[in-house]
Order: C-alpha cells, then structure tokens, then sequence
C-alpha cells in the first residue's frame, strides 16, 4: 500500500473517539478489565481518570457492574477484547444487560482474526452471532476511523444495550468523503453496480471496494454495500440489491456462521430469494501470524475476497 | 415500627409466600420464607424509599441476587404498597407482572432483574460506585444465597467492591445451608463464609437472620463503617415459619398443594396470634 493511504486501527478511533465526547456527555463512564491500554480506553482515562473504572481481570463481573452504572443514569462503556466482550461474558450481557434492556455500550476491540501473533484463543469470530441473538440489542462493525468515531456517539445518543467491534489491524480510512452520514440501521451503498452485490462489514468493507475493482477490470459490474449495523439490518438496501443484481456475496472478518452474511441470507431467503455466498472465516478457528498474513491466508484480503468470488461466479 | 409491628408484618410476608407460590403452583417458597425476616427489615425499617414514588433517585437501591426468591420480593412489596397483595396470585401466571424472576421492567421498584445466580453484587457494585462518582448518600443492599457463593463472579464482586472500598454497600448472605441437591457442604462448601468476605476487605457480621433485634443491630452497625463494604452473614431456617417446610430441602422449588397450603396458612395464623 503507498504511504499517503491513511490507515487507522478503529479501537484507535474508539478510544479518541471516548475522549473526544468525555465533555459532551457527563454521564459517560468507561471500564476496563485491565486492557485499557489495547483497548485504547486509556486516551479516556488520561482526560477524564475519575470517570475510568478498571474492573481487574474479571470480565463477568465488569458486565454487572456497567448494569448497575446504567440503572443509576451513568452510560457506561464497557471495554475488552471481543473474545471477552462478548464471549466470556456472553450470559452476563443477556441476562444483566440486555433482558432489561439497559443502556450499557460494549466496546470491544481485538475482534476477528486481525487480531493476529495472539492467535485463535484470542480471535473471536463470534460476537456477532453472539450478540444478534439477544433481543433489543445494536450491533454495529464500523468499517474505517470516520465510521468508528461516528458510531460512538450515536452509541451515547440512543437508548439501550449496544455492541461495537474494532479492530487491532491498521484499516484503510474509506469514508473521508463529503456527504458521509452515519446513521444506526441504515447501510451505505459505497458503490453502484448491476451484476453482483458485495455486502460487506467492519474492516472488510475497504477490502470488498478493492476486489470491486478487479472484478469491474474484468467486466463485472459491482455493486458494494456497507453494512455497519448488522442489527437492526438495513431490509430496504439488501432488499434492492437482491432485486437489481441478484446475487450476493457477503464479506466479514468473521465467522460465516451467524453474523452478516446469514442475517442477509436469513432476509432474503424470505422476501426476495437470490444467490447469498457468505466469505468470512469458514468454520474454522485462527491461528497465529501478522494480520496482514492471516488475511492473505484465510481470502480476506482484497485479493482473496476478489479470487474467492471469481472461483464462484 | 415497633418490633411487634414488624414480627407480625414478616408474618404477613410469609403468607403472601405462601400464597403466591400455592396459586401459582410453583416457584421458591424455601429460601424466600428463610429470607422473610430480611426482606421485612429492608422494605418497612431499613431502606430509604418510597412506594409512591418508586423512581425517586436518591432511594436506596436493593438487588435480589438471589433471583428465584422472588416470592419473598413480591410479597414484601406488595405488603409495603408497591402493588395490590391480591396480585401475588398471579404470580408465574401467563400476562403476570409477578414474573418467575423479577423483571425490572414490568413493577416499578424493582430495582434490577436478576434470577441467574451470581450476577446481582456486580450490578450491586456498580449502583453503590455510581453513588460515590455522584456524591449521593443512598445505600445499596444485596441479597445473596448461601448456594450462590459458589458462582465465581461473587468473588470477581467481592473483590471489586473491597478494593474500591464501597462503604455504601451491604450485602446479605441468606445462609439457610441449603440448595438444590443438599446441604451446602455437602455439595461444594463455601464455608467460612465470614472468613471470606473478611479476606475481600469486608466488615464481617455474624446474625441470626431471624431475629428481628439482630437484623436491626447489624444494620445499623453497618452504616457506621467507613471504607469497605459491609456483609451480614445471615443464618436462617430454610422455610422458617412453616413446619413441614423448615430445614427441609425438598421445598426449595416445590409449591404446596391445597392440603398442605392449609396447613401451612395455619401454622403462620398461629403464629400471628402468638405476637398479639
């Protein structure tokens, strides 16, 4: 990649992102379960210390206490790896957060398989799948820095539970663009095409724009949506890319079991049947290696995405 | 109150048990009967609060961590004002707010929906730390099984509640020595249970939880210790007030039937004339 491509890890964005709106919203608290440090949340705690609370290394109980925090009036934004964000924790958000339906944020940094050298115990792929199950809860995967920053502060602007996954890899900002609106539950049609539609998430949307590219310099015309609130789901954009192109090819760094792409599968099947390839991790666990490497290795990267869909067309 | 006062309203407490759980023909009518005596301190001695007013943000706050008892949380409200003691018969029942478990949601006062054992003293902590990040003097009670020690996020609680000092937190431990599949010991011992919380820097009480003179000297004691929280380690009589059901473990999670729903409204009409 040429150097004047900005690249930003978004749990880098996440952590500016908390400190920027620190004096916006008094309500905001952050915790930690002792990675504040690669969550990025120390930015926040450096700015505002008496508003960070580091739980230790006790992810369950952080998910309580962040509960408790919410029915007093406090937002709080819990903060860990996605593995212990959403996979530790898991009943602890169902049952403390989200049955009652309290306005507790989840950040969770260190998701999928860019997490990288920590290898598999480490990658989760599974958070999405995890947190679309309960009800009432936002599910959100931003694709770049602009989008990461953005979905913070529609977090601390809505009510109720909300999940958010980062990631540690470098990420290519795509949405530094004039006319850029973020909105939770409406997708972002990133690019026109008629042929197929490449639905995308989180890291993986500014790989999908790249193997867009190639497939449109072989003459296939792309269509490639962001959808960075995986729930609730933009119906009306995956509806109306089934209907003009047929079919669809989703993308994320992810299991394929559960999240994004069998939301999207889930949508169609019932209201507009098409053809859904659903690219992410195939059922498999990680293992250790640079991220760069691990998506070369596992098709993630613009170049897999682009030959795994070529293998399919 | 009076201590007459409040030893005839445990007992109103208790038929409220009694009765809901028969009409619903299930649910915890042990542990809740074992907890009578607290939960009738909290809610008509102890706690800052205001059944017109559920909301009222400087309240004391209460967590039933453990959840299944809600017949005893049902009932002391309902005998407080939250909520018509007619309504205990809807208890567990289709379009009832007297969920299983209580759900925050659906009655006003409920404070937090619990009812998976383990997870009320985290959120406990987190009431009693936004007190403190707020300035704001109200106390925060918990409630835990003897049984429920065992789930390990106790301890991550405990431990987080002692090092940041949550002197406005006061949990109780109902320790009627019993659970599911026997006595506590028998099953995983969590014993010294004082032992423990002293070692997570709690001030440590020992009590009988069903006497009403020692619910009110620990309480009290509790509210003058400054710097760490405090836990009342409350032994009690599983079922207490009710013959066939106290100390026997069959009646943790079993309803009596219309017979023995008799007998045991007996048994606390009795008892209410003994206190007259």
């Amino acid at each position: 990649m040429s150097d004047e491509i900005k690249k930003v890890a978004t749990r880098q964005s996440y952590g500016e992102a908390l400190a920027e709106l620190g004096d916006q919203y008094p309500d905001l608290v952050v915790l930690d379960a002792d990675l504040a440090n690669a969550t990025k949340t120390g930015i926040f705690q450096k700015k505002f210390p008496d508003r960070h609370i580091d739980c230790g290394i006790a992810e369950a109980d952080m998910t309580g206490i962040a509960a408790g925090l919410a029915t007093c009036g406090k937002i709080p934004f819990i903060s860990s790896f996605a593995m212990f964000a959403s996979g530790r924790n898991f009943e602890q958000v169902r049952n403390s957060i989200g049955y009652p339906h309290l306005n507790v944020k989840i950040g969770a940094t260190h998701a999928g398989i860019t997490v990288g050298e920590d290898g598999a115990s480490h990658q989760c792929m599974e958070d999405l799948a995890l947190m679309r199950t309960i009800p009432g809860m936002t599910v959100v995967c931003p694709s770049d820095d602009v989008e990461t920053k953005a979905a913070v502060k529609a977090a601390l602007d809505m009510k109720g539970p909300f999940y958010m996954r980062t990631s540690r890899a470098a990420t290519k900002v795509i949405n530094d663009v004039p006319g850029y609106i973020f909105e939770l539950g409406k997708g972002i049609l990133m690019k026109e095409g008629k042929d197929i539609t490449i639905i995308a998430t989180g890291i993986e949307v500014g790989y999908a724009l790249e193997a867009a590219e190639s497939l449109e310099n072989d003459g296939v015309s792309v269509r490639v949506i962001n959808i960075h609130t995986i729930k609730p789901l933009d119906e009306d954009i995956v509806l109306k890319a089934a209907e003009e192109t047929g079919k669809i090819f989703t993308v994320e760094e992810a299991t394929v079991i559960g999240g994004l792409g069998s939301a999207v599968a889930e949508l169609t099947a019932s209201r507009c049947p098409t053809t859904v390839h659903r690219i992410g991790m195939q059922d498999l666990f990680g293992e250790s290696g640079t991220w760069s490497g691990l998506l070369e290795k596992y098709r993630l990267d613009g170049k897999g995405i682009y030959s795994q869909i070529k293998e399919l067309l | 109150m009076d201590k007459k006062e409040l030893q005839l309203t445990a007992v109103k407490v208790r038929k409220g048990i009694v009765t809901a759980v028969h009409a619903a023909k299930a649910g915890h009518p042990g542990g809740s009967l074992s907890a009578a005596d607290i939960f009738t301190y909290l809610y008509f001695k102890e706690m800052n609060i205001d059944p017109k007013d559920p909301q009222k943000p400087d309240r004391d706050r209460f967590v039933l961590s453990k959840g299944h008892t809600a017949p005893g949380l049902y009932s002391v409200m309902a005998n407080r004002g939250y909520f018509p003691v007619d309504e205990l018969t809807t208890l567990r029942k289709l379009g009832s707010r007297l969920q299983g478990h209580p759900n925050m949601n659906d009655v006003p006062g409920i404070d937090m929906s619990s009812g998976s054992l383990g997870q009320g003293l985290s959120v406990a902590d987190g009431m009693a730390l936004a007190a403190k990040l707020d300035n704001k003097s109200y106390r925060v009670y918990c409630l835990c099984g003897d049984g429920e020690l065992q789930e390990g996020q106790i301890w991550e609680a405990a431990m987080f509640a002692g090092a940041k000092g949550l002197d406005n937190l006061c949990v109780i431990v109902d320790n009627n020595n019993l659970q599911i599949d026997g006595t506590i010991e028998d099953v995983c011992s969590p014993y010294p249970i004082d032992k423990k919380f002293e070692a997570f820097n709690f001030h440590v009480i020992n009590i009988d939880g069903n006497d009403l003179d020692q619910i009110e000297k620990a309480f009290d004691e509790a509210k003058t210790v400054k710097g760490k929280p405090t836990c009342i380690v409350a032994k009690t009589v599983k079922g207490k007030g009710v013959s066939f059901m106290e100390n026997n473990v069959s009646w943790h999670g079993t309803a009596p039937n219309d017979e023995q729903y008799a007998v045991a409204m007996a048994d606390l009409d009795k008892l209410e004339e003994g206190l007259k």
